[in-house]
């Protein structure tokens, strides 16, 4: 089979992998939720619901139906993006989780991005002089960084920069759109907190890569050869040594685009994650539901893009 | 790691011993004793600085910080040894069926379990919170029900790697059977890999759970916990930073013990890493 040909075979079987598994991930959402005792119509509506509306709501659920075409008269309605109504606003909870997730995927893609730049430059730099000071270095900050709260990390950096140098605002939240200076502002330290936390993972991953890769002989036959080093280190090592790394890119990003909850809370943005916990505060079940399925559907489409592309930094993977 | 152990002493290994040693004696004390009662109010003295009476400062309510954080390492402690022995007994049991019957029983043990994986924990956890309530039991079950996939997975590959060894092949040529030889050969060449993820598992546990208390949705006030004492002393950032000292330095330095262990115990099991 030529290259492409066997390609086209592991994208489509990685592609066709998640479909069971985004299935299996509605089961538990739909699950959960009718694990609550009580009549699923009106935890649906709340407290206050007058019989009228909690007939509709009966309909609508499809509650005279057997239980399995009641998940599926659900799974029907969220393909639609019909995901309810919200409890506390009424709005409906597909709007209300674009509108958060808008907040949340701006901080953590640039985290996640600057952490990996942070990684491939600090990772390769400890993994270049293994032993030596700066590796010490780079590695004991990456283990700091590993066992550090992110919700204390974001209240000492809050005190340094907001409080006592009063270089950035103290907590809040202006969109991009409204005001680009002033928006970048308020997402400084969230931003730099997520990459604090993160990195560390990250960069001791990379670092192990390369250390092994480095130990090979096409990067000896490359020295010898007289490829400066900074040319070894970039064309040979990093793209060879990435694929472990970049499966855990997308881990990273996958569970932060989930929700930052904490970081959220600590510098009040109207993100995912505060959505989550203040529904699961709340009792507002559609939009617990509704925030559960949404980015547990975000965390396996962004794995299957990680999966999709690991071959481009191992081919190996292709040949199974 | 590098680094230190240039020097041939283990200093990280010797730190994380100590950290740990201290976490756990001050759970040992904290069962007894505590400077001040962690719920005692005393409207005289809100949002005192840290002083000789009172090591950490006191909060909005008067209440001894010191006393609070001590209090909170037992509910910490409590809640991650509850939560690991739950998550690997259960993860153990499952991961070495999979392992070691393959066929039918892994691939839909696994299926199930990587739909599970596709939750975040932190999610799953939220999730089974909104439906169980807060409350210490329904935090330890919502944090193994998290954490259970990802114990099931490693100890399923645990497995796979020992069942191909010669002498659980040698053992089964013998004669004996599945269950004997799993029982006999498997589970105890398993034990030091699964002690490490537990290790591993403690820090995570603690983690999380300062981190649900912190959103609100872990252990309820008045209770302490590290994570509800960083929540409450955020309004308070400006005027009284001292709060946020005791409880962010006892979730940093569990954590930072419990990795330095958990790299000791890894490094002791490798094959040829102590040449």
């Amino acid at each position: 089979m030529n290259r492409a040909a066997r390609m086209g075979r592991y994208l489509g079987r990685r592609a066709l992998l998640a479909v069971p598994t985004l299935l299996l991930v509605a089961v538990f959402v739909f699950g959960l939720i009718r694990m609550l005792p009580g009549d699923p119509a009106q935890i649906m509506l709340g407290d206050v619901a007058d019989p009228t509306s909690l007939a509709a709501m009966r309909h609508y659920l499809g509650l005279d139906r057997p239980l399995p075409l009641q998940f599926l008269t659900w799974l029907g309605h969220a393909a639609k993006a019909d995901l309810g109504r919200s409890i506390a606003t009424g709005e409906p909870v597909a709007t209300l989780i674009l509108e958060r997730f808008a907040v949340t995927a701006s901080i953590v893609l640039s985290a996640v991005f600057i952490a990996t730049l942070l990684a491939v430059v600090g990772g390769l730099l400890a993994a270049w002089r293994q032993s030596r000071p700066i590796d010490a270095l780079i590695v004991g900050l990456a283990s700091l960084g590993l066992a550090t709260p992110s919700f204390w990390l974001g209240l000492m950096l809050l005190l340094i920069f907001g409080v006592h140098l009063r270089w950035l605002p103290v907590v809040g939240y202006v969109p991009l759109r409204e005001s680009f200076a002033v928006g970048l502002s308020y997402l400084v330290l969230p931003v730099a907190t997520l990459v604090i936390v993160e990195s560390g993972t990250l960069i001791r991953t990379l670092r192990a890569g390369a250390i092994e890769v480095l130990g090979r002989e096409y990067i000896m036959h490359a020295r010898a050869k007289g490829v400066p080093e900074r040319q070894v280190l970039y064309r040979h090592v990093l793209p060879n040594a990435f694929a472990p790394t970049l499966t855990l890119v997308g881990l990273t990003l996958g569970h932060l685009l989930g929700g930052a909850a904490v970081i959220e809370t600590v510098f009040n943005l109207p993100g995912l994650g505060r959505l989550i916990v203040d529904s699961v505060l709340a009792r507002d079940y559609p939009v617990v539901q509704g925030c559960l399925l949404f980015t547990a559907t975000v965390y396996v489409a962004v794995n299957l893009v990680t999966d999709l592309l690991y071959p481009l930094f191992d081919p190996r993977v292709t040949a199974t | 790691m590098p680094g230190w152990s240039k020097t041939g002493f283990p200093v990280q290994s010797l730190l994380g011993f100590v950290l740990v040693g201290l976490l756990l004696l001050t759970v040992g004390v904290a069962q007894f004793w505590t400077p001040y009662g962690p719920l005692a109010i005393d409207l005289n003295a809100p949002l005192a600085p840290p002083s000789w009476r009172h090591w950490f400062g006191t909060d909005e309510f008067g209440r001894d910080v010191l006393s609070r954080a001590m209090a909170g390492a037992r509910i910490s402690v409590g809640i991650g040894c509850a939560t690991v022995s739950c998550a690997i007994t259960a993860g153990a049991l499952l991961g070495t069926l999979a392992g070691f019957l393959r066929g039918w029983t892994d691939r839909v043990l696994m299926t199930i379990n990587d739909a599970l994986l596709a939750f975040p924990g932190m999610l799953l956890a939220l999730g089974f919170i909104a439906v169980f309530a807060g409350g210490e039991g329904a935090i330890v079950l919502a944090l193994s029900v998290a954490y259970l996939p990802s114990v099931v997975r490693v100890v399923r590959s645990v497995v796979l790697s020992i069942r191909e060894r010669e002498y659980v092949e040698a053992s089964r040529v013998m004669g004996n059977s599945s269950a004997y030889s799993m029982l006999r050969h498997v589970v105890p060449n398993a034990l030091p890999q699964v002690a490490v993820l537990a290790t591993n598992l403690f820090g995570w546990v603690v983690l999380s759970e300062s981190a649900l208390s912190f959103l609100g949705v872990g252990i309820p006030a008045p209770a302490p916990s590290w994570g509800n004492m960083l929540a409450a002393a955020r309004p308070y950032l400006a005027s009284a930073a001292w709060l946020t000292i005791a409880p962010g330095a006892c979730v940093m330095a569990t954590l930072l013990g419990v990795n330095w262990l958990s790299d000791t115990l890894l490094e002791r099991l490798r094959p040829g890493s102590r040449s």
